[in-house]
Order: C-alpha cells, then sequence, then structure tokens
C-alpha cells in the first residue's frame, strides 16, 4: 500500500518536511545504474535535524511532530516503496545539521512506481518554497545533469522571481535539455 | 542547464517589464503540500498553475505553497486572494479547476463561489 503514485511525489514530501524543519538548501540527487539495476534517490535538507530520539520514532507511521496533523507521514511510506521493490531505505539526522534521507529500488522491479512528473515536481519546490534553493543532480550511467538554483538566484537577483513566465519557460526548457541529456543518444 | 547568458537577458526584459507594469503583486496563490495534499494531486495542480502563469505570461502572481490545510477531505486546497481582497479557500482543486481559477477569479476578480470551501 502506498498514498503516492510516482516516486517525485514522495520527493516533495520529504523535501516539505525539510522546509518545515527550516531548511534553505535542498540536494536531490537520483541515480539510476541500469547495469547494476538500481534506481537511487537521496534529499538532503541543511535543516534543524533530528536527535536519535526523533529519529528513531520517524519512521514509525504513527508518529509525527505535531499532534493533530500529518508531518512526516510520509516517510515511512517511502521506506515501504522501497523495500516492496528489493531496495533499501536509511535515513540520518544531525541536530543543526539537516537530515539526508536515501531510498534505493530495483530499478526493474515491477512494483517499482515511475519516476512521474519529475520537472513539475522541481518547478513546484523552486517556486513554491520560498527563499530555499533548490540543487537537483541526475545520473544515468555514465550521463549527470545539474540545476543549482543557486547559480540561477545569482544572476536573477531579488526582483525578478522564479515564478516569472519567461524564467519558468527557462526552467522548463532547462529540465526538458536535462531529460533529453539523461535519455542518451541511443534512445 | 541552459545557459547563464540567456538568463541574464531574461532577465534584463523581465525587469523592463515590471517597470512597465508596476510595483505590487496582482494577486497571491497558496497551495496546500502537506503529505495528504500531495497525495489527492497537489502536485500537479500547483503544476497546472506555473503552466498557466508560463502560458499567459503573468508576471504579477506570487504562488508559494504550504503544509497541511486541516481540511483533508477537500484537497488539493488552493487559496486565492487578489489584491487585498478576501482571502478565498477552494477545495478539490485539480488541474483543470485550477486554471479555471486563474481565468476567472485571479485574472477576472470574480470568485468562483460553487467550489469555495469554508
Amino acid at each position: 500500500m502506498t498514498i503516492f503514485r510516482d516516486l517525485s511525489q514522495h520527493i516533495l514530501d520529504i523535501a516539505e518536511n525539510g522546509v518545515k524543519a527550516g531548511a534553505t538548501l535542498l540536494h536531490i540527487t537520483i541515480e539510476e545504474n541500469f547495469a547494476a539495476d538500481t534506481l537511487r534517490i537521496v534529499v538532503q535538507d541543511n535543516g534543524s535535524g533530528m536527535n536519535a530520539e526523533t529519529l528513531a520514532k520517524v519512521e514509525d507511521p504513527w508518529f509525527t511532530t505535531r499532534t493533530t496533523r500529518n508531518v512526516g507521514l510520509g516517510i515511512p511510506f517511502f521506506k515501504q516503496a522501497a523495500e516492496m521493490c528489493g531496495g533499501s531505505f536509511r535515513i540520518t539526522s544531525e541536530p543543526g545539521v539537516g537530515t539526508i534521507t536515501e531510498a534505493t529500488f530495483q530499478h526493474s522491479h515491477i512494483d517499482r512506481p515511475p519516476l512521474g512528473d519529475l520537472a513539475g515536481t522541481l518547478l513546484c519546490m523552486i517556486v513554491g518554497f520560498v527563499g530555499v534553493d533548490v540543487l537537483y543532480e541526475h545520473r544515468v550511467d555514465g550521463r549527470t545533469f545539474t540545476l543549482d538554483t543557486r547559480e540561477i538566484r545569482a544572476v536573477l537577483g531579488d526582483d525578478v522571481p522564479f515564478s516569472d513566465p519567461d524564467v519558468l519557460a527557462f526552467l522548463n526548457e532547462s529540465l526538458h535539455d536535462g531529460q533529453v541529456l539523461l535519455q542518451g543518444e541511443t534512445n | 542547464m541552459k545557459s547563464l547568458e540567456e538568463l541574464q537577458k531574461i532577465k534584463e526584459r523581465a525587469l523592463q517589464r515590471r517597470k512597465l507594469a508596476g510595483e505590487g503583486a496582482r494577486a497571491r496563490i497558496i497551495v496546500a503540500m502537506g503529505t495528504t495534499g500531495i497525495a489527492a494531486g497537489a502536485r500537479d495542480t500547483m503544476a497546472a498553475i506555473l503552466k498557466e502563469l508560463e502560458k499567459r505570461g503573468i508576471t504579477d502572481v506570487v504562488v508559494t505553497q504550504t503544509g497541511s490545510a486541516g481540511m483533508s477531505t477537500y484537497e488539493p486546497v488552493v487559496q486565492v486572494q487578489v489584491g487585498d481582497g478576501e482571502l478565498v479557500t477552494y477545495g478539490n482543486v485539480d488541474a483543470a479547476r485550477a486554471a479555471t481559477l486563474i481565468e476567472k477569479h485571479v485574472l477576472g476578480g470574480e470568485v468562483v463561489a460553487e467550489w469555495q470551501v469554508k
């Protein structure tokens, strides 16, 4: 059982936790290795992190940092999704430093959810998380695509937001070019 | 990534346009993006909103996301505020509804009462 249709939704949910914990940088790494038949997703944030006690509870579906809401509810679902697909899940955290959530899947596993609308998901993060930068690194076999909003922010300055239509088009085209690059010439 | 020189040109154009349009945002849109919101499709809702801004060349709308709206039965939940007007909460906002809200409420200034939740 899982509540999300695709892995991008899991990534967004984990990123949301980081932003709630005060992160200013989200580092999202996706590694697809066809020879090893693995898909690895790492979401690293520089938020407030968790102590050992909280960390031990966080994979428990009944745990939340707030009593009436569902913060952190997505973590056990992500863990379950990975473990159901011949993979593994690990979350490490350090108070004051941040949290690293890492899920590995058997790439070809029949139950592995698709990555889904990764570009749309990244746009939601880049525009929607105000004041938070996103470093997106995606590797497929030997090919790598990187998008770092700190570089983009440095050019745009404070007066042009990421939601500007021309900036949105630039981001969309960049992410599309990235997908083409990652697919490689043989596809 | 596409070239940063290209981005520099985009910035100059955007600044010029902003100077002509004057200061301030026409409206703000908030998408509830907690775990239950994402499960209900809030990511696709927000992607549709951004697509509309890009397609229609809208420069003066601020889009942000927030955690759970605490209204799980109505998710995806989107809030729209035009100028200093009322912050209106809409429920079950899928991608198609999001596009309509941009047209009717954000651009037309008309609250879509039938999708409003109170």
